[in-house]
């Protein structure tokens, strides 16, 4: 069996300045964060960041220091965010206002789908959600006009598929060939990108031998993912 | 103000029976829950990943792993079951949820919302909105009438949309609105207010139904 299993430096080592990665987490919850530490440490710029939202700022309900993508916007690594809310991160305001950071604003359901297509090989998706509204009229990440298609009557805007460089995910148990499951509210991205960009990594809180637990605790398939981090915690309050 | 929302919040809680599928925007939206009946189980959507949300949690007691979709530590139910974003909103645009409550900043007689952008203002993003009001089965709009007293009801939303004609109910103050072909429709009027009040806070017609009823608090 190949071996996966690296240290969070090793795994973003790949990362270069302008790439896209892709961030699992809602509001940090569910984001792994020795991938974020290992980013800043390594220190690259200009990334294009997918994920749902903007992380925390430091200090957002008492939290000890930004959590999830938020700790990448803090060390200002970060071009271009395409996010469905980043209401809660103020510094993606700012960064828009001084124009050093650019935001595409994906309907949640809609960028699931998106990252969904991208690892699953669907040329697009079609949804209601966005017709009539700045979804429809304004360009997408890349910049392409949204095509509107009707259906039996019913009108739907096709989504293209979000690919990244890198999935940046986490998990609460893994084994050792990659098969991984992730706790109550922290599956949110995390079951969806992996395989939606050239490079899936996890960093895992729990990491076990190949059999030690049931084959039915798992939820992603390891042949989706290209490396294991050992060592995420659960966030401290 | 307050006791206007409480208003707001108690009538909007009798919409539900036993059982039902239900997502609560943040704000006044949320506070709907302390007014559910006894005998009767919503079940919260909790759009970040789960069926079954509860209150937040106490402090002492947080599970880092249960956020509500506000970001803040909360609990779940005994029945809850957790699910990733796709599903989660799979569940919305298939029509599984009954009802979705949210604010608005206008709405316009024929069901159009604006509830999540104003341009030149600082931008939060549509997050889970605009496929919630997509989805659901029922759009319910609470709010107060007017704001500083201009009509947020509206012939047509000046803001950008959320959704095209998605709204089947407004709760204010004032009184309950449906939403029908021939317009909107008055259902219930607040004995505080007369229809000639209720009219001139409301820029769009309001079309009086014949059994107009005062509004249950």
């Amino acid at each position: 069996m190949k071996n996966k299993i690296i240290t969070a430096d090793e795994a973003v080592a790949g990362v270069t300045d302008g790439m896209t990665i892709m961030v699992g987490g809602f509001l940090g919850t569910g984001s792994p964060e020795i991938l974020m530490d290992a980013l800043i440490k390594k220190g690259v710029k200009n990334l294009t960041v997918i994920g749902n939202d903007g992380g925390l700022p430091d200090g957002t309900y008492g939290h000890k220091s930004a959590r999830g993508i938020g700790k990448l916007l803090e060390a200002g690594m970060v071009k271009h965010i395409i996010a469905s809310h980043v209401g809660m991160n103020p510094l993606i305001g700012e960064g828009m206002n001084d124009g050093t950071l650019q935001c595409t604003l994906v309907p949640q359901g809609t960028l699931a789908e998106k990252i969904r297509a991208s690892a699953y090989g669907l040329g697009g998706v079609l949804t209601p959600t966005g017709i009539g509204t700045p979804v429809q009229f304004e360009p997408d990440e890349l910049g392409r006009e949204k095509r509107v298609v009707e259906l039996e009557g019913k009108r739907y805007l096709l989504e293209m598929p979000l690919r990244a460089d890198y999935a940046f995910i986490r998990a609460t148990i893994a084994d050792k060939f990659g098969n991984y499951m992730c706790a109550k509210a922290t599956k949110n991205f995390n079951y969806l990108m992996a395989g939606a960009a050239d490079k899936t990594i996890i960093a895992t809180e729990k990491l076990v031998e190949i059999g030690e637990m049931d084959a039915d605790t798992w939820k992603v398939q390891g042949v989706l993912v290209d490396g294991i981090v050992e060592g995420e915690k659960k966030w401290e309050i | 103000m307050g006791d206007l929302k409480e208003r707001i919040a108690k009538r909007c809680a009798k919409e539900f029976e036993d059982g039902d599928f239900v997502n609560l925007g943040i704000g006044l939206p949320t506070q709907v829950s302390n007014y559910i009946p006894e005998g009767i189980e919503v079940v919260l959507h909790s759009e970040n990943g789960f069926a079954g949300l509860d209150a937040l949690a106490a402090p002492g007691s947080e599970d880092v792993d249960i956020i509500n979709a506000g970001g803040m530590y909360a609990t779940a139910v005994d029945h809850v079951g957790y699910f990733d974003t796709a599903t989660s909103f799979g569940l919305v645009r298939g029509g599984h949820v009954k009802a979705t409550v949210l604010g608005a900043m206008e709405v316009a007689e024929n069901g159009d919302l604006a509830n999540w952008i104003v341009p030149g203002k600082k931008v939060a993003g549509m997050g889970g909105a605009m496929d919630l009001v997509t989805g659901a089965e029922k759009c319910i709009i609470v709010m107060l009438h007017t704001q500083k007293g201009e009509p947020k009801i509206l012939k047509k939303c000046r803001l950008p949309l959320t959704a095209e004609k998605c709204v089947n109910m407004i709760i204010t103050e004032m009184g309950v609105m449906e939403v029908k072909e021939e317009g909107l429709v008055l259902k219930e009027l607040h004995p505080d207010y007369t229809l000639e009040e209720i009219k001139a806070a409301t820029e769009c017609d309001l079309i009086i139904s014949p059994d107009l009823k005062p509004m249950e608090e």
